[in-house]
């Protein structure tokens, strides 16, 4: 192909872009609930998101990345011009890209996966011809936008009335504490795994049954649990800070399973939105490569590496500096609400990602916070700020659509 | 770029900790009565006028938390407790201060000394009011536990089991205020007839207080009951 090399390198570096945006505003959402609840440091909290970040889109991306990458489009339509998708999908990064350079300055609360989900059908739908789009999976992603936020409010109620009737609402808090916070840490550990398994790992080649998968999870399970077991043992309590208030010690064990809910959160949000930054990136790489739109074809290990390498050096440029404000911020979350607010949201994901549905991780985190505030939780939520981080998915599609269809003709107009 | 982050912003500030704060400085501000009323029924006027401009800067101050505690709760904020009964408690625990403020002020300015078979009396009526009103106090510090339990099982039963105690205590200041009444009746007769009609005066605001610091018990027990 003509400008192959060109094009490669362009989608390189729109992607890593626009993965340096993920990792500069979206990560920092995605740890926010664990350094606001002051379960981990800042400095831990870059650490866990820079190595279960890239865990997570190495291990459990692969479906979330497919979908973005031609599940959306009908590829045969494109068989004759093959070039018009690498135009479409260097638009889609550029636009999403800009829109998030954008919307950030501005102060406004965007999602990456709206956006790239909007721009790809934008420039699919007007620059090639509405039946390009599959409108049946582009309606499936819509309707988990709203599932999700849902899923994860009842979820994290569910866990936090479990947490008050088992712990909190007992004679001997602490004792339970010790005594049940091993098992919600064996839950984290064997959901992320049993999903990854089940549903995330087939695009390495690696294929499980079902018996094989769940008791690798099991496994997965009982050794988170055994750490945790080994940091809460290593906890010292002091029964004079109770006497302000009575459950410092209890969220003091909770806190050790924050960290663990904080890991499970930063591999979700690998496995679900490195793929808004990688997926059209694969896309671009393979057309330009063979000259053909193929229907299948593995994912080549340096876009990965680079998606992964973009969110780290976000994290570290500009996503630390967000972190920072939550640090310091929050002190309403206590670590029993914000694991229950975060383990919910990172099912969701971890579940939506397996399934191949691009979802926000932010509003699905909102949903999990608002569930854990309508069980009477937590102190105050500002309404007027959740309306606006749900509102803004509203206007976030139509102006990546039109950026993409903005850049997809430009391209077009350079290259042919 | 300014470094935001939306999960944080959905955060709104509580306001459990300046409700407590608020209290305390109302129970400080009440408290003062007894030291206040012991220095008037020594005639050590200085004391007792420098405790009475103590009360009235502690009223200013509770009357400045109140205020920051209602600019910060705008509607549109989800919280754990009604808005309307949160700001209904803020009122009472207020009032309480500004009574505290009046009975200072009424009695400095007319320099009221009660007879000494009254005094004693009424000291111990005002220190069961205060009683009372550390009563509430206690109720409205376990607010931040109530909290963690999401207002539910052993820690409301606690909370409850305060009220009904500040129950008693105020059906105790009750029966305080017609002890001192009676008592100042029998002497009425022989003291001028203005004093004796503050000295009512001041006697019902104590009781006031007492009952106030109730409302705020009852107040809270609404809250739980959501």
């Amino acid at each position: 192909m003509e400008y192959a090399i060109v094009f490669i390198i362009l989608a390189a570096l729109f992607g890593f872009f626009m993965a340096w945006g993920i990792g500069a505003n979206d990560v920092a959402n995605a740890m926010g609930t664990s350094v606001g609840s002051k379960a981990v440091t800042i400095k831990q909290a870059i650490i866990i998101a820079a190595v279960f970040e890239f865990a997570g889109a190495f291990l459990a991306g692969g479906e979330v990345t497919s979908t973005i990458r031609r599940g959306m489009i009908d590829a045969e339509l494109l068989a004759g011009n093959p070039e018009l998708l690498v135009y479409g999908m260097l638009a889609a990064l550029l636009a999403a890209a800009i829109w998030l350079l954008v919307a950030s300055m501005a102060g406004w609360p965007v999602s990456t996966t709206h956006t790239i989900v909007g721009a790809i059908v934008g420039f699919a739908a007007v620059g090639i011809g509405i039946d390009a789009v599959h409108w049946a999976k582009v309606g499936n992603i819509v309707m988990s936008w709203v599932v999700s936020p849902l899923l994860a409010g009842i979820v994290s109620y569910g866990l936090f009335t479990s947490v008050q009737r088992l712990i909190l609402d007992t004679d001997d808090p602490l004792k339970n504490a010790k005594r049940y916070v091993p098992i919600y840490i064996f839950l984290v550990g064997f959901i992320v795994a049993l999903v990854t398994m089940l549903k995330g790992l087939t695009h390495l080649g690696l294929g499980f049954s079902t018996l094989q998968s769940y008791s690798v999870a099991v496994l997965v399970g009982i050794i988170t649990m055994l750490i945790g077991v080994w940091l809460i043992s290593k906890l010292r309590f002091k029964p004079e800070d109770d006497s302000d208030f009575h459950f410092a010690n209890v969220e003091r064990v909770f806190g050790v399973l924050m960290i663990f809910t904080a890991c499970a959160m930063a591999f979700a949000h690998g496995s679900n939105d490195v793929a808004n930054a990688v997926g059209p990136v694969a896309a671009v790489v393979g057309v330009a490569k063979t000259g053909v739109v193929e229907a299948k074809s593995l994912m080549p290990a340096w876009i990965l590496l680079l998606g992964g390498l973009g969110i780290v050096i976000g994290l570290m440029t500009y996503g630390k500096r967000v972190i920072a404000t939550v640090g310091s911020g929050i002190t309403e979350l206590t670590p029993s609400r914000g694991f229950a607010a975060t383990l919910a949201a990172a099912t969701v994901v971890v579940f939506a990602s397996g399934t191949g549905l691009p979802i926000s991780t932010t509003h699905t985190l909102v949903g999990g916070v608002l569930g854990v505030g309508l069980a009477r939780g937590i102190a105050a939520l500002n309404m007027k700020v959740v309306r606006t981080i749900f509102m803004s998915w509203v206007i976030t599609l139509p102006a990546g659509a039109i950026l993409a269809i903005f850049f997809f003709f430009t391209l077009k107009g350079i290259f042919s | 770029m300014s470094p935001k982050s939306y999960i944080f912003s959905m955060f709104g500030t509580s306001p459990i900790r300046p409700m407590q704060q608020h209290m305390g400085k109302v129970q400080a501000c009440a408290a003062q009565l007894v030291p206040f009323l012991e220095a008037i029924q020594a005639e050590k006027w200085d004391e007792a006028k420098r405790i009475q401009r103590h009360i009235a800067e502690m009223e200013e101050i509770a009357d400045q938390l109140k205020r920051q505690l209602r600019l910060s709760l705008p509607t549109g904020l989800m919280m754990a407790m009604s808005r309307r009964d949160l700001l209904q408690v803020l009122t009472m625990q207020d009032r309480i201060a500004n009574k505290a403020k009046d009975i200072a002020g009424l009695m400095m300015g007319r320099q009221m000394r009660f007879p000494d078979q009254v005094g004693k009396l009424m000291l111990e009526f005002m220190r069961r009011c205060i009683d009372a009103i550390t009563q509430a106090e206690i109720a409205i510090n376990e607010l931040d536990e109530l909290l963690e339990t999401g207002f539910r099982g052993r820690e409301v039963e606690l909370v409850e089991s305060m009220v009904s105690k500040l129950d008693e205590i105020e059906s105790d200041t009750d029966r305080l205020q017609v002890v001192v009444r009676d008592a100042l009746f029998l002497l009425e007769k022989e003291l001028p007839p203005v004093d004796v009609m503050f000295m009512y005066q001041v006697i019902d605001w104590t009781g006031d207080l007492g009952n106030l610091a109730q409302r705020v018990g009852s107040r809270l027990e609404i809250m739980l009951a959501r």
